[in-house]
């Protein structure tokens, strides 16, 4: 099982590159939140996945009764989901802002901050 | 002394830098007289000075140090030989003489109390230069003449010519520090010392170490460069667009000095060999001919001074090339006298601009009368430059000649070319002296007048020294010129100097014949320049104008490096990043043994069991069918809503994976911002034209899925290798088994989100804030410009 996570990993993040790479803001919007859930299922997978139950100790218990799955990748994940949600709704606003503002969805269209004739240094002291 | 004398020694040292924090308060309080007042500072320590001339000539070494680094055991120590002490003397008394001229000649200038606290400070990095004994030190304070002389090149910043002139020294001299830093650190790797005096045990050593010849080299480019030798030589005449008063200082007897000192200071680390000697010679004889000739060549006084000092600092370097101890006499004499004859001459060419108006040499005669004391100075520097008896310049010309008087041809070749240079030289000074002061009066932009009384005690002083140096040559040569040998050479010499003629020596007979071939040269100046001035356009080609063509190159190619990789089109950009990401991920696969971990193809029962089909529950296999539908569902969707649902299905799969492998909570998150994207997704892009087909052409959509490939198969390969090492699980046994005990939770993942990683989740939620303003500030500025 862990080795066919691991290569459904790589589909996730294959899939996130090809669209990341793409000069379209809401393609590459879809190509963040794709890449968020690989990457979260490559810490999920790198710590370890088997039959354990969910991390949590039984009422009246001092420590986990039998094999628990490990909190700690779970802990990770569950911070960087919603740190990526934050990111998501963030960038998802800026690109509508700035869909808005340049009439341009493509990102060669975007050259606000680096002009194409931008002037050149000048020769002289 | 109160202090003790280490302390006094440093206090020495550094109290330029606090007169210089001081000047402009200083210059407000006491307007005239600020240059008197200031002038006190490198005075008094001119007298501290000359107490230790007693001690040293006596062969005491004097040495103050204080902890620096102590952890580095670097410490700031400075140390006082002869070479030091006949070196500091010039800075500080030449530099009382300056101070007191600037406050006349800058007079009502609105930053005076800015240029005595960049002159200040430039006295004190040149002072700290040669009484430091920390290479480190020395380094820093080389350094520090560098940026004080940029600032005091390019004090009439308004002036395209004064800061080019400034950026051209910064860059040249800059250039040589490196060589110095480089120099120094490797010095120090090869000898573990620090500090200079410890250098001197190791010259042996060096010379026959195999890596002598690059410190040589990086060692001489500092020196070359600091004191403008060929081929770097351009600097020093472009350095003239700073006022009058630091020409005379830092480009006659201080800054330019500052490689002829380290030459000196270097001679027993580095002299003596053969390499040594024939770069120094061959590079210090091309300077002076080729420095003497450009002064001939030039009509304005500043200008002849500074190329006749670039002929003066090649004839140092020949000297000091030749490494004897009758050359390193002549070295030091000329190097006081020279100190002494330009910094006042360079003071009367400021008289004669200031009283005439012009600096040109062909429209200037007749001054000697409306100018009278400026004339008897420039005389007396004239004599000491020509090196007529009686003067210092004399005492070092008979020495230089004294080294070379022998039967082997190639000292009568360097003695020919010291014999032409020095009549050049001496050709020069007489036109300097003679010219604009007799004849008749020519008309100037302003009535000739005489200079005021501070503008003339510096050039009257200078010249009365040089004579009076000459007068009292035993006692110059026992108090500075035998402890110098004894530093630079480490023998114990006797002065043979004495004021007398001795007309029985064929030095003398070499020296008449040099000021016989000066004389000439003064007669057939105008004839000479312009056959010079043919020559030069002829050739249409100067170092000045190189250099701006490699200023120029370098800022044209770091424009097109930066059009090159800073040319704004977002892709190419991320197809740089992830390039270098799938490199990242397949180098620790393919070329750390990574692959070895994953295939132990020893074993084959091992690989057939890894091979074997995966013993999943039918929910499993169906979990991971559908986040792969849902990838290719976003993939491939040809409309709008079907990218969004399709993310919203690869999204469920992931929650669904959680939920399987025993991560409810994460399971449960992921469901709530799956559903949240999906509807903010759909509520925004009903507003947005999202193109229905990826426009990308064939060779993109190759380029960006063979990165997206071997990005993705990388990552996968990378996960395998780890998977198939062993886990360490000291961290998570750790939470789970302290959950309950110490923390009081059963849940452990939120045990570890509030309790052990506090922290992390409140950056965590302040990130959330962050985006939540963020989201705000941007939809608020609906119908603002962009």
């Amino acid at each position: 099982m862990n080795f066919l996570l691991a290569g459904l990993v790589g589909l996730f993040i294959a899939t996130a590159i090809y669209f990341l790479l793409s000069r379209s803001l809401i393609r590459m919007l879809l190509g963040l939140v794709v890449l968020g859930n690989g990457i979260n299922l490559l810490i999920f997978t790198a710590g370890r996945i088997g039959n354990g139950a969910p991390p949590i100790v039984p009422g009246g218990l001092e420590q986990p009764a039998g094999a628990i799955a490990n909190p700690l990748p779970q802990a990770l994940i569950l911070t960087a989901i919603v740190i990526g949600f934050a990111m998501f709704s963030f960038l998802l606003v800026l690109a509508f802002r700035a869909y808005q503002a340049m009439d341009a969805e493509n990102t060669d269209s975007m050259r606000l901050a680096e002009p194409e004739d931008a002037p050149r240094p000048p020769l002289s002291y | 002394m109160g202090l003790s004398l280490d302390a006094s020694i440093v206090l020495m040292a550094l109290a330029p830098f606090a007169a210089a924090l001081l000047a402009p308060l200083v210059q407000r309080i006491a307007a005239p007289f600020a240059g008197w007042v200031l002038a006190l500072v490198p005075a008094a320590i001119f007298v501290f000075l000359l107490g230790f001339i007693e001690p040293i000539a006596a062969r005491r070494f004097v040495q103050a140090s204080i902890d620096w680094v102590p952890a580095y055991g670097l410490t700031l120590s400075f140390f006082i030989d002869g070479l030091s002490l006949t070196f500091a003397l010039a800075i500080s008394g030449i530099g009382t003489l300056i101070l007191i001229y600037s406050g006349a000649y800058l007079r009502g200038h609105q930053h005076l109390g800015r240029f005595f606290g960049f002159m200040l400070a430039f006295m004190g990095a040149m002072l700290g230069l040669v009484l430091s004994d920390n290479m480190l030190a020395l380094f820093s304070f080389w350094e520090l003449t560098t940026v004080s002389s940029f600032l005091l090149i390019g004090f009439d910043h308004s002036r395209q010519a004064a800061r080019r002139g400034a950026i051209q020294a910064l860059v040249v001299t800059n250039i040589g520090g490196m060589g110095l830093l480089f120099g120094v650190i490797l010095a120090q790797q090869l000898t573990g010392q620090w500090n200079l005096s410890g250098l001197r045990d190791f010259g042996d050593a060096m010379r026959e170490n195999p890596v002598y010849p690059v410190v040589l080299i990086a060692f001489l480019a500092a020196a070359f460069t600091k004191s403008a030798q060929f081929p770097f030589h351009f600097w020093l005449p472009n350095a003239m667009e700073a006022p009058t008063p630091v020409s005379a200082f830092l480009h006659s007897a201080t800054m330019v000095q500052g490689g002829v000192y380290l030459l000196l200071r270097l001679t027993p680390f580095l002299g003596g060999t053969p390499a040594w000697t024939v770069t120094l010679v061959v590079f210090g004889g091309f300077t002076l001919v080729w420095g003497a000739l450009g002064a001939i060549r030039q009509t304005d006084l500043k200008q002849v001074l500074a190329q006749s000092t670039i002929a003066s600092l090649g004839l140092l370097v020949l000297l000091i090339g030749l490494g004897t101890e009758l050359a390193i006499t002549a070295a030091i004499l000329y190097f006081i006298a020279h100190a002494a004859y330009k910094a006042g001459l360079f003071m009367v060419v400021g008289n004669v601009d200031h009283g005439s108006g012009s600096r040109d040499i062909v429209a200037l005669g007749g001054l000697g009368d409306p100018m009278p004391v400026t004339f008897i100075a420039a005389a007396l520097a004239a004599l000491s430059m020509i090196g007529l008896p009686v003067t210092a310049g004399f005492l070092a010309k008979e020495e230089m000649y004294l080294v070379l008087l022998g039967p082997d041809w190639p000292q009568i070749l360097v003695l020919i070319m010291l014999v032409i240079g020095n009549a050049l030289l001496a050709g020069v000074a007489l036109s300097i002296a003679i010219r604009p002061f007799l004849g008749a009066l020519l008309p100037t932009p302003k009535v000739p007048h005489e200079a005021p009384i501070a503008m003339l005690a510096g050039p009257v002083a200078l010249g009365a020294a040089g004579i009076l140096l000459a007068l009292n040559a035993g006692r110059l040569g026992h108090d500075i010129v035998v402890p110098t040998i004894a530093a630079v050479l480490g023998v114990a010499a006797e002065s043979h100097l004495t004021p007398a003629v001795d007309f029985t020596s064929l030095a003398l007979w070499l020296s008449a014949a040099t000021i016989a071939l000066g004389i000439l040269v003064h007669l057939q100046m105008a004839a000479i320049r312009s056959i010079l001035r043919r020559i030069g356009t002829a050739l249409g080609w100067t170092f000045d104008h190189g250099f701006d063509v490699a200023m120029f190159g370098l800022i044209r190619l770091a424009g097109a490096m930066t059009r090159l990789l800073h040319h704004g089109r977002l892709e190419l950009y991320l197809v740089l990043v992830f390039a270098g990401f799938a490199l990242a991920v397949l180098v620790p696969v393919f070329g750390m043994g990574g692959l070895e971990a994953l295939l132990p193809n020893a074993e084959l029962g091992d690989w057939s069991a890894k091979l074997a089909w995966p013993n999943l529950q039918i929910h499993e296999w169906a979990v991971l069918a559908l986040a792969v539908v849902g990838l290719g569902a976003v993939l491939f969707a040809r409309s709008r809503l079907v990218a969004i649902l399709a993310l919203g299905v690869q999204g469920a799969a992931v929650a669904l994976i959680f939920l399987s492998f025993g991560a409810p909570d994460l399971a449960f998150t992921q469901f709530m911002v799956e559903i949240l994207s999906v509807v903010i997704l759909a509520l925004v892009m009903t507003r947005l034209k999202l193109d229905e087909a990826d426009h990308r052409q064939f060779e993109d959509l190759a380029r960006d899925g063979t990165l997206a490939v071997v990005g993705g198969a990388g990552v996968s390969l990378l996960l395998m290798v780890v998977l198939a090492g062993t886990f360490d699980s000291r961290l998570s046994d750790f939470f789970a088994a302290t959950s309950v005990p110490i923390a009081h939770g059963a849940n452990i993942v939120n045990v570890i989100l509030v309790d052990y990683r506090g922290f992390d989740t409140l950056g965590e939620i302040s990130v959330v804030l962050g985006a939540g303003i963020a989201i705000l500030a941007l939809l608020r500025r609906r119908g603002a410009a962009p």
